[in-house]
């Protein structure tokens, strides 16, 4: 690590170093100089730190929320190449957070959006787009290419495959997530060490820590639980933050990695999990940012664990064998309800229309920051976890189930409408359970589809959100 | 707070989301009973998570929290006293007055 002063540091412009590997010997330009001074003058960088910079390839997976931040400051420290691969397209939706993106640039690969922005931003590095998804079949031979790997997806079937492929091949791995109003960060395989060695304390691996994925029923996506822009973007830029840390002072590299003592505080090989929540209603509190200890890599993880070589290997991956898809479960829309029990958003419509449909009540099981947005007409709001607390009270403590309904009518039929078809079918199957039903005398019906299908099939203005 | 007889104090933090099925508090200090009134066993984690779920957990969707069967929701960390529970036993880890849990939420969003 170069300690020199200012005025030695701004001579090693001109005065080539000793050779060090990778270059970090030869002058930099006056572009370079100009562009790189303000970080170069910080304690510990300096010129070798910014060679080293330089000199490296960083993957970012995900151009979205984490990607784009971590992108802007990766890109303007002056890494030399940078890699992103993402295959959605800019939607006017991502741009509360997705900061790289542009109004101007709605429906172009998001990858080559921030590209643009990055370009415009710091037209020194090589930027390398790749326009599919990352998949078992190429992981590999995109994540070999590169020193370092951030993780900036969305899914927990990727951050498996990345975290399996990053330990076979040796890579450090930044890995960030966000969702409504928290965020965690942690360094992982760094320094990178080979799978299956043990002998000592080495740093752990994604499956170290989390060792199996939430089941999908509880897997909430940006999309359907929402994200506050500033708290992603902050978890984007601390992604960026441990990047330039690690690529400045070579931990990246195998070769070079000194020793660290365990007992070091700052040590990666029991790195900090890093957790930002965030309270819409108080100031910061003790609560704000919690740093968490992990534990260094395990003896029983399948992927880098005692016996890993044997589970787990770059031709398994690319043939299919963990799957990750089945591993982290895919949410699949229930079936259960009986066909006459369902009815389309546009059969409801049209028999609405045409007045065949008597009086009836129609419950919207959406969130009421969903619902407040906008409804089908005359569309109570009963959100699905007050019906589902209100059901279960009933059902302990006993007491009339009419008196759940938020409008009172007990021979009206009842229509029950989701935001996506799914909660709906669950609060009919439940409305039924209550004997609402009144023994199959009142029909209580699902619309198919929710607010999704409502948009699609009759109202193409509605908001969906 | 005087603590009531036959229980101990212990510190429960809620991270990364999961404090919005408790009251939206992240760090409460509850009094958990020494004994697990089934079986008269000494209090251990997996007794903590019941009681949890019986006297704390206020919000519908307990599925995000445990599982039907009781057991905690996989994708949950906890840390007893800052330690990986994997390391402590899990559920069978045995709890003292003043131990500090973490639970938190793995987030995949992005
Ligand atoms: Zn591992």
């Amino acid at each position: 690590m170069e300690q020199n002063s200012t005025k030695e540091r701004l001579d090693g412009r001109v005065t080539a170093t000793n050779g060090e590997q990778n270059g970090t010997s030869r002058r930099l330009t006056d572009e370079e100089f100009d562009r790189y001074s303000r970080q170069m003058i910080v304690p510990e960088m300096g010129k070798e730190a910014q060679l080293r910079l330089i000199n490296s390839k960083v993957l970012f997976i995900g151009a979205g929320g984490l990607g784009c931040p971590a992108a802007q400051y990766v890109a303007g420290a002056g890494v030399g190449t940078i890699g992103i691969i993402d295959s959605d397209v800019v939607e006017p939706s991502n741009l509360h957070r997705q900061v790289g993106h542009a109004t101007s640039r709605i429906g172009m690969k998001k990858v080559d959006s921030l590209i643009t922005h990055l370009r415009d931003l710091n037209p020194l590095p090589t930027y390398v787009p790749y326009t599919f998804p990352l998949s078992p079949e190429n992981a590999a031979d995109i994540i070999s290419q590169y020193d370092l790997i951030l993780d900036c997806t969305d899914n927990p079937a990727t951050r498996y495959l990345i975290s399996d492929v990053c330990v076979l091949l040796c890579k450090p791995l930044v890995s960030a997530a966000s969702i409504q109003k928290s965020g965690q960060l942690i360094v992982l395989n760094c320094p990178p060490t080979p799978q299956g060695k043990l002998d000592k304390k080495y740093p752990p691996c994604y499956r170290c820590c989390f060792r199996k994925p939430p089941p999908a029923n509880t897997q909430l996506s940006c999309g359907e639980a929402g994200i506050m822009g500033p708290v992603v973007g902050l978890m984007g830029v601390a992604q960026a933050g441990e990047a330039v840390k690690i690529l400045a002072s070579g931990l990246h590299l195998p070769s070079s990695t000194p020793e660290t003592p365990e007992d070091d505080p700052h040590n990666l090989i029991q790195p900090t999990l890093l957790i930002y929540s965030y309270d819409l209603n108080a100031a910061p509190g003790p609560f704000t940012f919690r740093a968490l200890k992990m534990a260094p890599r395990k003896k029983n993880c399948f992927a880098c664990g005692e016996n890993s070589p044997q589970t787990l290997t770059l031709e398994g991956i690319r043939s299919g064998n963990p799957n990750y898809v089945q591993f982290c479960g895919i949410q699949t829309a229930k079936t259960t309800l009986p066909i006459e029990e369902r009815m389309t958003a546009l059969a409801y419509h049209v028999v609405k229309q045409t007045g065949i449909l008597p009086n009836h009540i129609l419950l919207d099981t959406r969130e009421k920051e969903h619902f407040s947005f906008g409804s089908i007409d005359g569309a109570v709001n009963f959100p699905f976890g007050k019906l589902l607390m209100k059901a279960a009270t009933i059902k302990r403590d006993g007491g009339d189930a009419e008196e759940i309904l938020p409008v009172k009518s007990a021979e009206d039929p009842i229509f029950v409408v989701c935001r996506r078809g799914l909660d709906s079918q669950e609060a009919v199957e439940k409305l039924r359970e209550l004997g609402l039903d009144h023994g199959g005398k009142r029909k209580i019906v699902d619309i198919i589809g929710g607010m999704k299908a409502w948009k699609e099939e009759v109202d193409p203005s509605f908001p969906f959100i | 707070m005087a603590p009531e007889p036959d229980t101990m104090p212990i510190s429960v933090d809620f991270l990364g989301g999961l404090e919005t099925l408790f009251s939206n508090n992240p760090h409460h200090t509850i009094s958990l009973p020494l004994l697990n009134p089934s079986d008269s066993s000494p209090a251990n984690v997996g007794f903590l998570i019941s009681h949890l779920v019986k006297n704390h957990l206020k919000h519908p969707r307990t599925e995000f929290f445990v599982h039907s069967d009781g057991h905690l929701t996989p994708g949950i960390l906890v840390l007893i006293n800052d330690a990986d529970w994997e390391l402590e036993g899990e559920e069978e880890c045995k709890l003292q007055a003043g131990d500090k849990v973490v639970f938190v939420s793995t987030m995949h969003g992005g």
